[in-house]
């Protein structure tokens, strides 16, 4: 099994040290010669959903990314990553891969003083509350049909799933605790099955 | 400060690597810069080029036309306050900045005292010119440390040595003995907790960006294969043919920044780079500012 990381921008080094914790290879995806690579899953990263948007329309990547997922490849997207996948954004006017059927607000909790650490239950993995910083962090206001939600903070919606699109508001990367990945990596081994 | 925001404050700089910070001067050209794929923006009133040229005192800037600036754009804003001044920066966080730059590139405030960072909730970046300042001013709270280079410039040569210092000085750190990390703390004049970290770690415990001189695809990349986390660039955008061309170029740089034929077709076709002053025909040194 190997986990493609998208490496345009952003917190991707930290996705790839979880993965090498939890014994799983993983490359970089900087190109559009990377997705020609072979891969079983890809990741997300957090970072400035502006910019690796962009980059992706640039450096002609958007098309193929999504054909991976509308193909089935699992995909992860945290923070920036998730606004990568939604459908909506609620302000904004853009749209990048809009795959996934969520309406997200970007900067929901306001500047970096809104920044915070919770502890919540991650429900895709039993009860068991997990850390979850959020930095700049966005939230999900609402979701389709088939969608399920994993996680809220206050009643909002800060993590879900949608078949194997899997995305979180906070960054499980940035601590210690590998649930949210395994859960990912579930999803990329009945995937090859 | 509670520790939390600390490591809050570390990993918004997280988020910002494999990114190009851009300086602005007003909301349009933050505008320009977040559609180039700026991942953050540097809000003031004059850019580095125009305040070496100006001459005079240079201070933090009003805050209506940061105001200003975090209106046009979504991207974080950060802002530049004098070293020592730390009545700038309690306006800054009034302002609910992203990042306040505590920066030798307006007149210092203070010539002895760095502004103690971790009495604010607002992330702070500094500049270093070497392991030791770098450490000093993380010791103060900086959650984000760059290089100093040379500002205004469009001359990378201080840029360079300066981040070769830095990592040079790492390595040496590597290779003491777990006992000769005292002495070493004490001649650096740094913690030693810090100091066992970089030990250990082999990289500060902060995010390390390069600023200072930057003003080609080429620069950006250079500043990366030298291990810079990411870039700061400053009059080399808007003092050059077409920023929005070069912006999105440095952008695309960064990322790709071993992809030798791809840095060839971003350089293509920029318009005129800034014109810059070599660093040996500069009568005023701000990297000696704040040590």
């Amino acid at each position: 099994m190997i986990i493609g990381v998208l490496a345009v921008q952003g917190a991707f080094i930290e996705h790839r040290n979880m993965l090498d914790m939890l014994g799983v290879n993983s490359m970089e995806i900087r190109n559009k010669m990377d997705l020609s690579k072979s891969f079983d899953g890809i990741i997300l990263p957090g970072g400035e959903s502006t910019v690796m948007g962009k980059l992706l329309c640039d450096l002609d990547m958007i098309d193929d990314i999504r054909q991976y997922i509308s193909k089935g490849m699992p995909v992860f997207g945290t923070c920036a990553g998730m606004i990568l996948l939604a459908k909506t954004i609620v302000n904004s006017p853009m749209k990048h891969l809009g795959t996934m059927d969520i309406s997200v607000v970007r900067n929901a909790y306001g500047r970096q003083l809104g920044s915070f650490n919770a502890v919540a239950s991650f429900h895709g993995e039993g009860e068991k509350q997990i850390p979850m910083p959020f930095i700049r962090a966005p939230y999900i206001e609402s979701v389709g049909e088939d969608v399920n939600v994993l996680s809220r903070i206050n009643g909002r919606i800060v993590a879900a799933q949608q078949g194997r699109q899997l995305v979180t508001s906070f960054h499980p990367e940035l601590t210690k605790d590998p649930l949210v990945h395994r859960h990912f990596l579930k999803l990329v081994k009945d995937y090859l099955q | 400060m509670e520790d939390n925001r600390y490591n809050l404050n570390k990993e918004l700089a997280q988020m910002l690597k494999g990114g190009v910070i851009m300086d602005v001067t007003t909301p349009e050209q933050a505008k320009i810069a977040e559609e180039a794929g700026a991942c953050a923006v540097m809000a003031l009133e004059r850019i580095p080029a125009d305040i070496r040229a100006a001459s005079g005192v240079a201070r933090m800037s009003d805050p209506k036309m940061i105001r200003g600036i975090q209106a046009a754009v979504s991207i974080p804003v950060m802002a530049k306050v004098r070293i020592g001044h730390f009545v700038e920066a309690q306006i800054l966080e009034a302002l609910e900045i992203d990042y306040v730059d505590e920066s030798e590139v307006l007149s210092p405030a203070d010539d002895t005292h760095h502004i103690d960072k971790s009495k604010f909730k607002v992330p702070f970046v500094c500049g270093a010119r070497d392991l030791g300042e770098a450490l000093r001013r993380i010791q103060e709270g900086a959650a984000m440390i760059r290089t100093k280079g040379e500002p205004g410039t469009g001359d990378i040569i201080q840029a360079v040595r300066h981040m070769r210092k830095i990592n040079a000085d790492m390595r040496r750190v590597q290779t003491l003995l777990a006992d000769e990390l005292y002495e070493a703390a004490k001649n650096l004049a740094v913690p030693y907790e810090l100091l066992k970290y970089v030990h250990e770690h082999g990289k500060l415990p902060v995010v390390n960006f390069a600023a200072g001189g930057i003003a080609t695809p080429a620069d950006a990349a250079l500043m990366m294969q030298l291990g810079a986390e990411g870039v700061f660039v400053g009059s080399g955008i808007f003092k050059s043919g077409n920023p929005a061309k070069r912006a999105n170029a440095i952008v695309k740089a960064v990322t790709n920044y071993q992809d030798a034929e791809m840095l060839a077709a971003l350089s293509e076709d920029l318009g005129e780079a800034m014109v810059g002053i070599n660093e040996s025909e500069i009568e005023l040194l701000m990297s000696e500012r704040g040590k």
